[in-house]
């Protein structure tokens, strides 16, 4: 190796070296929020007896601080049916958020369906996909009872078979080889 | 011609082979005796006055040498057939200028906060003076930017003008072209009212579709699981700083190569025979009886 070769590769090394210095931390701010999360958020929505197990009460609260009303979210919410099979004891917060992408779905009574009014998403009382574009059921939000009173907490998804899986952005299907192909994101909650 | 007094000689559009300098006068017949014309002092000082333009640019250009390329670049040959279709390129450069310029001057007024870019907006559309108007000459400009960057390349497709040794140029093209997307993509959320709100919802929410890449992309574009006050700061930070920066170097680019290859002519445009070649194949045919074959 000659002098002048060792000093072009310390002086391209030196080089790349302050270049990545740069580059690095630039890059890593600007990814950093995909491995952030934030801190777990509880709300209370009302009184327990405010909710019955044969229809929804819409609740509307905060999922994201800091952009005033924009951050407001809106739930469907009844306690646990036993005639289709769930614990009378729990609470069922369902979101309005369509699987499809991401339109807010209404709750139709007289049909006892949630419909989207963007692309025709239909899915039936507890949330599952009936017809139209959504890839999987209604998301839904953990919910627990403190002195009487109701609270929701972080968002989790539901596959087919409303088994809660982490929570996944509207368009991406849940269950099977699909949990591999739509990683679950570390910034959401682990589902309860 | 007086234009041409302001124009430094190197700079002036090359005369046409044979037609002379433009100085060609015939001698006095008196040359010899005649005394030697001097014009007055005056005279002197008016010359040089109006060459003092000239002698502007000529020290700029003795310093960076610019007129050779300059005038390679203004007076470059364009092929026969050249119609308005060629146009469109420069017309999308120039709604890229328009967008630059306005945008420069709506973000002496706008405010990229979560809870006070929607009341920014609404002052400069009802109490800036213009407000509205430069507002919405980047708002309409941005749709006119797009409709000329697929008419731009529907022309190149279509007369066939990406074919070699220009496809690099399409190469860079395309990328421009989804650089502007993600200017209108991300430009279209900075209101920050209830259209621009879901529509960036459900755009990135169609990013995060895509298989394994896709969750953390959307995850990256909000800053996070959901849309919040960070998504407008990145977005607008990736609306005025990231993505013109990349723009304005790729247009740069993209223009070298079009002045260094110059264009195409229109596909109905026959190539012609080179007019040395036909003289000699008729001198082939006449004066030589027949040609020897040596002639070609």
């Amino acid at each position: 190796m000659t002098r002048r070769r060792v000093f072009t590769v310390a002086a391209q090394g030196l080089g790349g070296l302050a270049g990545a210095a740069i580059v690095l931390p630039a890059v890593g701010f600007a990814v950093a929020p995909i491995f952030h999360r934030g801190k777990e958020r509880w709300e209370v929505v009302g009184p327990i007896d405010d909710f019955v197990d044969d229809t929804y009460r819409q609740v509307v609260f905060t999922e994201t601080e800091g952009i005033a009303d924009a951050g407001k979210t809106l739930a469907y919410v009844r306690k646990g049916s036993k005639e289709l099979g769930e614990d009378p004891g729990e609470i069922i917060a369902v979101s309005n958020r369509c699987a499809h992408l991401g339109c807010p779905v209404r709750f139709v009574e007289a049909a006892g369906n949630f419909i989207c009014p963007c692309h025709g998403g239909v899915y039936d009382f507890v949330g599952k996909v009936l017809g139209g574009p959504p890839v999987r059921p209604l998301d839904r939000f953990q919910t627990r009872i403190r002195r009487g009173q109701v609270e929701i907490g972080p968002r989790y998804s539901v596959t087919s078979q409303l088994e809660p899986v982490r929570a996944r952005d509207p368009g991406e299907f849940t269950g099977g080889v699909w949990e591999y192909l739509y990683p679950p994101r570390p910034s959401t909650f682990p589902p309860p | 011609m007086k234009l041409d007094s302001l124009i430094p000689a190197p700079l002036r559009k090359p005369a046409k082979p044979g037609s002379g300098n433009g100085v060609a006068k015939p001698a006095p017949s008196d040359l010899k005796t005649a005394p030697p014309e001097r014009p007055s002092e005056g005279q002197q000082m008016l010359d040089r006055a109006k060459e003092a333009p000239a002698d502007v640019l000529a020290w700029v250009d003795q310093r960076t040498a610019a007129s050779g390329f300059l005038t390679g670049m203004l007076y470059r040959k364009v092929p026969k057939g050249t119609n308005w279709f060629y146009t469109l390129g420069s017309a999308t450069l120039f709604a890229f200028i328009v967008q630059a310029v306005t945008g420069v001057f709506l973000a002496m007024f706008y405010v990229p906060s979560a809870t006070e870019a929607y009341a920014s907006i609404s002052h400069i559309n009802n109490e800036v003076f213009l407000g509205q108007f430069v507002h919405g000459m980047h708002k309409w400009g941005a749709s006119v930017m797009v409709i000329l960057i697929f008419l731009h390349m529907g022309r190149t497709f279509f007369f066939g003008a990406y074919k070699y040794p220009r496809e690099l140029n399409w190469v860079i093209g395309v990328v421009l072209l989804i650089l502007t997307m993600t200017m209108a993509f991300t430009g279209y959320l900075l209101p920050f009212d209830q259209r621009s709100f879901w529509a960036s919802i459900v755009g990135i929410n169609i990013n995060g579709t895509g298989p394994v890449v896709g969750p953390y992309l959307s995850d990256f574009l909000r800053a996070g699981p959901e849309l919040g006050a960070t998504t407008l700061a990145r977005f607008y930070a990736i609306h005025m700083l990231l993505i013109p920066g990349a723009l304005i170097a790729l247009i740069g680019a993209h223009m070298y190569l079009v002045v260094k290859l110059g264009t195409t002519a229109p596909p109905w445009v026959r190539a012609q025979r080179p007019k040395v070649a036909a003289s000699v194949s008729q001198l082939d045919a006449g004066a030589n009886g027949g040609g020897n074959g040596r002639a070609r």
